[in-house]
Order: structure tokens, then sequence, then C-alpha cells
């Protein structure tokens, strides 16, 4: 008990209140600044950008991830190779993030039209389709769009898993007595499982707003944050090695935290009346 | 006889769709396997697909190189003869050597907070001292915090200790990290097994060590299972712990870190891209594959990890 104390003082807790002060001071934490870090946090031009694409990543990101996971939890749920299916949506969750980009990196390759495609998402839009290849990564109208979609690629599975187990938890008895009563499956699903399995889209929805503010790996292997993809904490990470501004890159681990303490408090209620319970 | 042949065209629609959820899942990785054993000229000349077709023309060459950091294409040099492929393995500037050190990061990196989170999990379980309610609300309020706040205070630390750059320093560090969320999935686990157990036990004489040791772990192999799995997976697949404090060092960057520099150096490496990131993906796999239900268990558990 006492080393883990220990561990959690010195790793975690103290680093935690040290951070906040340094975002107070300058850039080798040797003089006040006051709120000048929080300023340019909010108002230099990389740093709006940033915030404004993780803003787009936690709307795309997690909607998506938890609508998919639904629709996957739901739909396998009605056939026998349902542990197959959700085991092949959810293995992209076993291997790293820089495995996932580099799975990435071929599919959005792209050569300019006219020549062999080697990228199979260009090979599909020319060959097949019949439209121009688009250079996903590099074109600053979609590269945030593909860079996400990577990020649900590899999330999907996870909010499958627990939406799978939260639906299993419905009584089967409930959906037959409404098919008894002649309701359609579609209404079945609206009335009854989504409402039933509300807590868990709730838990899961939470976690992937903690994953994407977080996200750093997949934009930070494949773009490096260039070409208008970076996010906060890539930001940080080059305040830090690229800049060597302590002072900054403490604020924005700051506003990391700040944005994570409703789900902090949300966290600790939920395991209070969890407690409460037994 | 319409509602028959509705459903009937209802059922082959949900299998289509479930069938190409499943290829947007796969065929992505697929097509990264397939490329690992192409040649580097076929690899930059034409898609992974035209490769499926016979004649086949898979080498291993890809792995060779990425596994020993040297070419072994063209003309081969007389000394490099003399040097065994499982040397250049070990000792070499390629991959082979990034896998260990994984490797070396990821063993003790999991079975030290395993340790000291299963003691920490039976006190907060079963024992009972002041301040234990608020140990509890800090450990599941430090579940989600995330780690970018620790990063700066421990990295100077760190260079003041000369940890930085050091195995012990990471891990030490996903130690922590890792702690939170394995005292929480323990604990719970503990808390739910039958106080009667414990009665009979203290009745009987028994310390707490020996109930600990000779019931509650033997009990609580399987959520022991689930977090060692997790845990190890988690480490294995890190980049950014590693980034940080282990700075640019090759001698001992794991397998993510490797395999990024790869991808940032472009051209003369792409062809090895595939083959380096199959050998980081290989034991996750098996482990998932075989292990899955313990991964699974573990994170519905702790579902509330972030």
């Amino acid at each position: 008990m006492g080393s883990a104390l220990l561990f959690l003082t010195v790793y975690l807790i103290y680093p935690i209140l040290n951070t906040a002060y340094i975002s107070f001071l300058g850039r080798s934490s040797k003089e006040f600044a006051g709120l000048g870090n929080y300023w340019y946090v909010f108002t230099n031009a990389d740093m709006l950008g940033a915030l404004k694409n993780n803003l787009l990543w936690l709307v795309l990101f997690t909607s998506i991830t938890v609508s998919l996971g639904v629709a996957i939890a739901v739909l396998t749920d009605r056939v026998r190779y349902e542990a197959a299916a959700k085991a092949l949506v959810f293995l992209p969750m076993a291997i790293s993030f820089v495995a996932a980009s580099v799975i990435w990196r071929f599919m959005f390759e792209f050569r300019p039209a006219g020549t062999d495609q080697i990228g199979l998402m260009n090979a599909l839009l020319s060959n097949l389709l019949g439209f121009k290849p688009v250079a996903w990564l590099v074109n600053t109208r979609v590269n945030n769009f593909a860079l996400i979609g990577v990020g649900i690629w590899v999330w999907t599975g996870f909010c499958t898993v627990i939406l799978s187990a939260g639906l299993k938890g419905i009584p089967v008895e409930i959906l037959e007595a409404a098919r008894i009563d002649g309701a359609s499956e579609w209404r079945i699903f609206w009335r009854i499982l989504l409402p039933m399995m509300r807590t868990t889209i709730l838990v899961v929805a939470t976690t992937m707003v903690i994953i994407v503010l977080k996200v750093f790996d997949i934009v930070y292997v494949m773009t490096n944050g260039n070409l208008g993809t970076e996010v906060i904490a890539n930001r940080m990470y080059k305040e830090m090695f690229n800049y060597h501004h302590f002072g900054r890159a403490s604020a924005i681990a700051i506003i990391l935290l700040l944005a994570v303490i409703p789900v902090i408090v949300l966290n600790i209620r939920r395991f209070r009346a969890q407690e409460a319970v037994q | 006889m319409t509602g028959k042949v509705g459903r009937r065209l209802s059922r082959s629609l949900l299998h289509i769709v479930i069938i190409s959820i499943c290829l947007m899942w796969t065929l992505p990785s697929f097509g990264l396997l397939a490329n690992s054993f192409r040649s580097r000229r076929d690899i930059v000349a034409t898609g992974w697909w035209t490769a499926l077709k016979t004649p086949f023309a898979f080498t291993v060459e890809n792995y060779k190189d990425v596994l020993t950091g040297q070419s072994h294409y063209g003309e081969e040099k007389a000394s490099d003869k003399s040097r065994s492929i499982l040397g250049d393995i070990i000792t070499g500037q390629g991959i082979g050597r990034a896998f260990l050190n994984s490797l070396v990061i990821s063993i003790p990196s999991t079975l030290i907070p395993i340790v000291i989170a299963s003691f920490a999990a039976y006190a907060l379980a079963w024992m009972r001292f002041p301040g234990r309610d608020l140990l509890l609300v800090i450990v599941v309020g430090l579940l989600v915090v995330p780690l970018q706040m620790t990063l700066i205070p421990i990295l100077r630390f760190y260079k003041g200790l000369h940890l930085a750059g050091t195995f012990l320093g990471v891990w030490l560090a996903h130690t922590a990290y890792g702690l939170p969320y394995a005292i929480y999935l323990l604990r719970n686990f503990f808390k739910a097994l039958p106080r009667d157990l414990f009665e009979s036990a203290s009745l009987d004489g028994a310390s707490q060590f020996v109930v600990f040791y000779r019931i509650v772990v033997p009990l609580s192999i399987p959520a022991i299972a689930s977090l060692a799995i997790f845990q190890f997976l988690w480490v294995w697949n890190d980049l950014l712990v590693a980034l940080i404090y282990l700075g640019g060092t090759r001698d001992v960057a794991p397998l993510t870190m490797h395999i990024s520099s790869m991808m940032s150096s472009l051209g003369e490496n792409w062809h090895l891209l595939p083959a380096g990131a199959f050998i980081s993906m290989m034991l996750p796999l098996i482990i998932f594959s075989t292990l899955q239900p313990y991964f699974v268990r573990g994170i519905l558990a702790g579902s509330l990890k972030g």
C-alpha cells in the first residue's frame, strides 16, 4: 500500500500540481508570466487551429465510433457468426496506433491521376468509381477526416464490445413481448433497445471523449501535425521538444485537464453510487 | 408470401452489411501483410492486390532487412557473409533490437504495477484505515487524468537523477501510469469475493498477508490475467511515454519509436514499413487471438479508464 501511495504521489499527484504551477511561469520556469501562457494558448493561430481540430475530432470521432458500435452490436446480435465478426472489428485494438498508421499510410497512398494507384482507397476511387485520386493526407480539405477515420477504425471495436455486453443485459422477455404486440424491429430498436442501453452508451461516449482529447500517436506518426492537422496533444509535444517552452506546454496540459474534469466528477459520482448500493 | 420474401431479402441485406463491415476492418491489415512479402520494386510500383494472382512472387527479404537493419538486396559484401543473421538481429541497428527493447520495457512494466496494485487493492478492499475512502476517490479520479499533465515535472526530475533515457525510468513511469486502473480493477474484484472467506480465515488465526497470499491471489487469477494482458499491450503499443522519457536514443528505442522514425525518414525505407509494422503487431495479435476473453473482460471491468 505504501509503495502504491508513493508512486501515485511522485508520478501523478505532485506532477499535476507542479504542472499547474509551471503553467504560470515563463519559457524555462525562471520568471513569473502570469496568464501569458494561457493568453498564448487562446490567441495564437496554431493553437487555435489545434483547438479547432480537436473539436472536429471530438464531434466526429465520438459520434461515429459510438453509433457504429451500437449498429454493429445490434446487427451482429442477429447472426450466428457474431463472435467472429466482433473479433475482426475489435482486432485493431490490439495493435499500436503506430502500426495502424502504417496500415493506413498504405491505404491512403496517392499517385497522380493516370498512373497506377498503389493505395487501395485511391485505386477504388479512380479505377472503380472513375473519380480523380485524392491526396488524403496532404489535401487540407480532407486530411483531418482521413486521420479521424483511422482513429475510428481503431476504436470502434472497443465500443462494439462494451455496447454488445450492454445489449446482452437487456432481458429477452421484453423484446419478445414487444414482437408479439406487433412492434417492428425498427421501432423496437428506437423505443426499447436504445433507451435501455443508455447508461452503457454514456460510459462508452465519455471514454471516447477522454481518448479524443489525448489523441496524439496517429497525428504524430501520419502527418506530424503538418498541413493543418495539429491537435492539442501534438501541440504540447512541440512546445516541449521543438520550442522548449515549458510554460506554454504546461498551460496546454492544464487545458486538457480542465477538459476532463467533468468526466472525473462524473466518474467519482458514479463510483460513489455503486459503492452505496453494495 | 411477400412477408417471407421480404424477410429473406432483409436477412441477405443484414449479411451483406455485416460482411462489408468485416471487410472494411480486415482488408487494410491484410493488404499490409501482403505488401510485407513483396519485393521493394513491386511495393512501390503496384497495389498489393495485384500480387494475389499467380505466379506468386513473394519474398522474405523485407523481413530480413528490417530485422537486421542491413540491406540484403543487391550484391552482398564479403564481410557481411561472415556475420550471422541472428547476431545482426540482436546487436544490429534494425528492428530486431527494437523488438528486444520492447520486451525489456514491457515485461517489468507489466509485473511491477500488478504486484504493487494487488497489495494496494487488497488494503483498499478489506482493511480498515483512516483515509481509505479518500484514497479510493483519488484513484478513481486519477483514472482519466491525461498523462500529459505529468510529463514536464517528471522529465525534469528524471534529468536531475539521470533516469532519462534509461529502462528503469520507463518502467517506473509505466508502473505509475498503470496503477490507478490496476488498483481500481483489482479492488473491485477483491471486494466482490465473499466476506465469509475472510472471516473464517481470520478466525483460524491467519494473518492478513496469509489471507491475501493463500486465498485472495489464487481466486483472482482471472482478474490478474486480464490486467496483465491489458497492461502489457498498453505498454507494448505505447509511443508517447517512450518518446518523452527515452529521448531519441536508438539503443533503447522500442518498436513503436523505431517504426515511427522509419516513417518520418521517408523514401528509402518505405518498402520495409509493412514488414516492420507486422513484426510489431505479431505479439499483440498472438496474445489477442489466444487470450481474447481475458482481454475483453479487462476492458469491460474497467470501462471507466481512458
